[in-house]
């Protein structure tokens, strides 16, 4: 059996690794921590990290294929507070979110031609995105910075439903999950994003559609983001859009690479993304419990996220033949 | 002349076209975008805000750029060196809050605060330099990282101390002086970040370190193979963007006295646009501070602008969003296309109808008519020699010849069978002649003229003339010298065939037919070189007439042939003697009855004649077809011409076989002998003149006899 596509034998390591350490810290919190076993905060902490989750999923896909969407949270937030802004003044739903739909497409398809058939690199490309999708959303089509759902909207009833007492953004990001293991290991596409993003020139020149291939997978993050805005507004019911600001985007960086991820693309998979969610989420919540202040969570955050980097580079150092020019 | 063709010539000849081609080629192509953008930035702003350039808008907006234009000049030395860093808003905000503590906290001196502030920037710059230098980190994720951790520090600094900075009672002249005081109208932080952006592009340009970081950024892996230490290198800038954002954080305590949750606020997308925007590339080696400036000033007056328009909040945010992704992008393309873009605008062919020429065809009783008589040459160096363009012999009746791989070769008399490389000189010697004192004078292809001594010494005499004001393309560079004669008070008069291509680029040339050729003369009395005449089509072969007051000039491209006064009533004019010649004439040279001896490189063909009547056929052609199927001047054959003082052709032979002498650049005749070269060819031809003077030779003509 062939190892593209599979975790290296390293990258296992790593994966195993965190995955120990997400146990040890599971059991650790749960002797040491008081109500941190109580099924309730299991569910919350499951809860907690299924819109990291779903963005992450996204996040995967574009990492694998060797490239980085520093704009979905952007996207996530300010697609659903236009949604929302359109609602409130009176925009007929199914108009209001085809805009939306086509918006976040348009972002997504951008990103994609940009670094496609532009050359730009993916990271300035979409810092660029994402500073201006918040900067034209937040000063021309909404008024204020938390934008409520409406009285009785269908985003309103998704946060309230419930399945077997568990909150149903569980299941989507489960079965999200599910969907994008199965278009990973089982389509044609998906395989070929191991290719394109190991060794990009060389899967251009067996005649894999690189440039296409690229274009999906940011349209497919940007659709991913507007999901997930859309679980954050059902649970919140409103959106804030300034969680743009917040460490949000660089969570599901660390979710992503911490989970075993390779940033320099072709390796890895929803369950490295699983393993990442499962300690980030355990991490967040153990720290909510013994009340550390938000600040310093973000401080704790930014260090692991450093040394993960740091692991990372150091297990998949840069390939220097077929790194591109300004990839940096 | 149909009125096409007059509407073609009018647009050909008349439209400078080749012009956007030169321009392109300079280098300040690259700043202009970003020149243009400040320059309507700046009127835009001006004209629609009232008041923008008064005096004290100025100033406040001034002491901001102050600051902002330290962060940019440190990103601008970390983008060179190949990296990039992200963190400068950290640093920026951390170093504020360093100065403001240690002066408003622990009420020390604000000497002291200021080396605070020096020192929190450059840790944080070494660690950064030490993560993405020494362990090879990607800089733009590595230094966001620390720049998530930076900011998150900053915040609970601030939380935890704002308090105990409202209430210090701490002051100072000297801070007030460097928030608020001006120095000859301008606030101190306008000065810093001048002294600084002076410092730093002397260090860039004109110094060791600054060298290493701009070849690391050029090419990572050639400056390892150059020795340089790379990863030391990367540390530094990274340390350098530290230390100057931490300036910018001391000067902006200084001028709020104290630090706030805003501080330093997308400081880092701001910085990054305004480096990319003034035209600094990403991946390292191009760019300038002169150019980090020009956007820091752009991205400051947009954003400052737009607030004060009253636009909302975000409006900076999608502002800077579309001028990063939109100068990115113009990067990315401009440097990936501006040579595809050169080559595809460069060619811009000139209208040109040749005059009707009588045939050259075998018998057909034109004096032009060929024969076969070139075949029947004993050949020398065969197989040894590529490219004898010019042949020349000494009054030992030696042969010299230059060669394409840049020697000056010499056959021993009286068999010509012994060679020896008499010189190397480097670059593709072309026209020879011998002066005076026995010194062989060459034409050397792209590198200009150059003398070599008999005892082998190899000395530049010019390279260059002077610059002609209206020309764009450098002029005063020879590009391509090709062949020269010495004048009997040993000025040495020569031509350059073209200004605008290399010499092996001839090909281009002559499809272009711009006449860009030029005459020059060196004057060996004080070194000067002086252009002559110019605007011939590819000026070629240069003979002295035998009386020395005149010499014959060939233009190739034009088919014809020119002689230019030295002396007498038409001193400094030239006239056309010989035109409409079917063949294009190469070198000239005395032959040994009073006539001149005439090298043809090629013969004329209709198809291509016609073709200059079309110049939008030839553009076409060069753009949209690859090289092996251009129509080119034909070059198979050629041959040799001899022509009288006035121009009246007395005879003409060639080679019909095609075999040993098909395309002739030279010809030098020697004792009854014809010795002929060419420049594609791989041999001299040595053909016995029926009826030439066994005695005559070229220097006993010029210079006397055997002294």
């Amino acid at each position: 059996m062939n190892a593209i596509g599979r975790p290296s034998l390293r990258s296992l390591n790593q994966e195993g690794i965190v995955f120990a350490i997400a146990v040890v810290l599971f059991v650790a919190a749960a002797v040491g921590l008081p109500g941190f076993i109580d099924p309730n905060n299991l569910v919350a902490i499951v809860r907690s990290v299924s819109v990291l989750g779903i963005l992450a999923l996204g996040m995967a896909v574009v990492i694998i294929g060797r490239g980085i969407d520093l704009s979905a949270v952007a996207i996530m937030a300010m697609s659903v507070a236009w949604y929302l802004q359109l609602l409130n003044t009176g925009t007929p739903d199914g108009l209001a979110f085809a805009y939306v739909l086509a918006g976040v497409l348009a972002i997504g398809l951008l990103n994609g031609f940009l670094v496609a058939y532009a050359d730009v690199p993916a990271i300035f490309v979409t810092l660029a995105t994402g500073s201006f999708v918040f900067g034209y959303v937040r000063s021309q089509l909404i008024t204020q910075d938390a934008v409520p759902v409406p009285q009785d909207h269908w985003v309103e009833l998704l946060g309230g439903l419930r399945f077997l007492d568990i909150p149903i953004e569980v299941f989507v990001f489960a079965g999200l999950a599910f969907l994008f293991f199965l278009f990973l290991r089982y389509t044609k596409w998906g395989r070929y994003i191991y290719f394109a993003g190991d060794n990009p020139v060389a899967a251009r020149n067996i005649g894999i559609p690189v440039r296409p291939m690229l274009v999906l997978r940011y349209v497919l993050s940007a659709f991913v983001a507007l999901i997930a805005g859309l679980l954050t507004a059902a649970s919140l019911h409103s959106i804030n859009t300034r969680v743009v600001n917040s460490t949000l985007l660089y969570d599901i960086v660390l979710v992503a690479v911490i989970g075993g991820i390779g940033l320099s693309g072709g390796r890895g998979g929803v369950r490295n993304v699983l393993v990442g969610a499962a300690l980030i989420g355990i991490l967040l919540n153990a720290m909510t419990i013994i009340d550390i202040p938000l600040l310093y969570q973000n401080l704790i955050k930014a260090a692991i996220l450093l040394g993960a980097i740091i692991v990372d580079g150091i297990i998949n150092p840069r390939d220097e033949q077929t790194a591109q020019q300004g990839d940096i | 002349m149909s009125l096409r063709e007059r509407l073609q010539s009018w647009r050909y000849n008349l439209v400078p076209d080749h012009l956007v081609g030169e321009i392109l080629t300079k280098r300040w192509t690259d700043n202009a975008i970003p020149f243009l953008a400040l320059v309507v930035t700046l009127a835009s702003f001006g004209s629609i805000i009232p008041g923008f350039f008064k005096l004290s808008s100025l100033q406040e907006s001034t002491r901001q750029l102050g600051e902002f234009s330290m962060v940019v000049t440190g990103m601008t030395v970390v983008m060179l060196g190949g990296g990039i860093d992200l963190s400068v808003g950290s640093i920026f905000a951390l170093s504020c809050f360093s100065a403001v503590y240690v002066f408003f906290i622990l009420e020390q001196s604000i000497w002291l605060a200021l080396c605070a502030s020096l020192a929190a920037g450059l840790i944080f710059g070494a660690v950064n330099g030490y993560l993405v230098g020494y362990l090879r980190l990607r800089a733009f994720l590595t230094t966001l990282v620390t720049f998530i951790f930076g900011r998150a520090l900053f915040d609970i600094l601030v939380t935890t101390y704002a308090a105990d900075v409202q209430l210090s009672q701490a002051t100072s002249d000297v801070l007030d002086f460097i928030g608020d005081g001006t120095f000859w109208g301008l606030s101190v932080s306008v000065w810093l970040a001048i002294i600084l952006a002076i410092v730093t592009h002397i260090a860039l340009t004109r110094s060791r370190p600054g060298w290493h970081v701009l070849a690391v950024g050029g090419s990572r892996r050639s400056a390892h193979n150059a020795g340089i230490r790379v990863r030391r290198t990367v540390f530094m800038t990274y340390v350098f963007s530290g230390f100057c954002a931490s300036i910018g954080g001391f000067l902006i305590a200084c001028r709020l006295s104290g630090a706030g949750p805003g501080t330093g606020l997308n400081l880092e997308i701001m910085a990054l646009t305004a480096a990319v925007v003034g035209g600094v590339s990403l991946g390292g080696g191009r760019g300038s501070v002169v150019k980090g400036l020009m956007g820091a000033i752009i991205v400051l007056t947009m954003t400052n602008g737009l607030i004060r328009l009253g636009y909302g909040t975000g409006t900076n945010q999608m502002v800077l969003g579309i001028m990063l992704a939109v100068a990115v992008t113009i990067d990315i393309r401009w440097l990936k296309n501006r040579h595809k873009v050169l080559n595809e605008v460069y060619v811009a062919p000139v209208y040109l109808k040749m005059g009707d020429t009588q045939s050259a065809v075998p018998g057909s009783g034109t004096p032009y008519a060929l024969d076969n008589r070139l075949s029947a040459a004993d050949h020398i160096g065969l197989g040894e020699l590529e490219g004898p363009e010019d042949v020349i012999l000494d009054r030992d009746d030696h042969l010299y010849c230059g060669t394409r791989h840049g020697e000056i070769v010499r056959f021993f008399a009286p068999d010509y069978v012994r060679s020896e490389v008499f010189a190397h000189i480097g670059g593709f010697p072309l026209g020879l002649a011998f002066d005076k004192s026995g010194n062989l004078i060459s034409c050397v292809g792209a590198m200009g003229l150059y003398s070599v001594s008999p005892d082998r010494e190899v000395k530049r005499l010019s390279a260059e003339t002077s610059r002609s004001w209206t020309s764009i393309v450098d002029d005063a560079r020879l590009r391509d010298p090709n062949d020269c004669d010495i004048a009997p008070d040993g000025r040495i008069y020569f031509t350059d065939s073209t200004k605008r291509y290399d010499a092996h680029d001839w090909a281009l040339d002559s499809i272009e037919n711009r006449a860009t050729g030029r005459l020059l003369v060196y004057d060996p009395r004080d070194g000067s070189t002086k252009t002559l005449l110019d605007g011939y089509r590819y000026t070629n072969g240069v003979c002295m007439a035998h009386d020395g007051k005149s010499l014959f000039f060939a233009e190739s491209w034009a088919c014809r042939v020119h002689r230019y006064w030295l002396e007498g009533p038409k001193a400094g004019t030239a006239e056309c003697v010989i035109r409409d010649m079917p063949g294009y004439p190469d070198n000239i040279n005395r032959a040994s009855d009073g006539n001149y001896w005439m090298a043809w490189l090629g013969m004329r063909t209709p198809s291509f004649d016609l073709s200059l009547r079309h110049p939008d056929m030839r553009k076409r052609m060069t753009r949209r077809l690859p090289q092996d199927e251009w129509l080119f001047p034909n070059i198979n054959t050629g041959g040799v011409v001899k022509f009288n003082e006035t121009g009246g052709i007395v005879e003409a032979m060639g080679d019909l076989s095609g075999a040993a002498h098909p395309m002739v650049t030279s010809m030098r005749e020697h004792k009854g002998y014809l010795f002929v070269g060419g420049i594609l060819n791989n041999r001299i031809g040595r053909y016995k003149i029926s009826g030439a003077d066994p005695d005559w030779t070229s220097p006993a003509s010029y210079w006397g006899a055997k002294p």
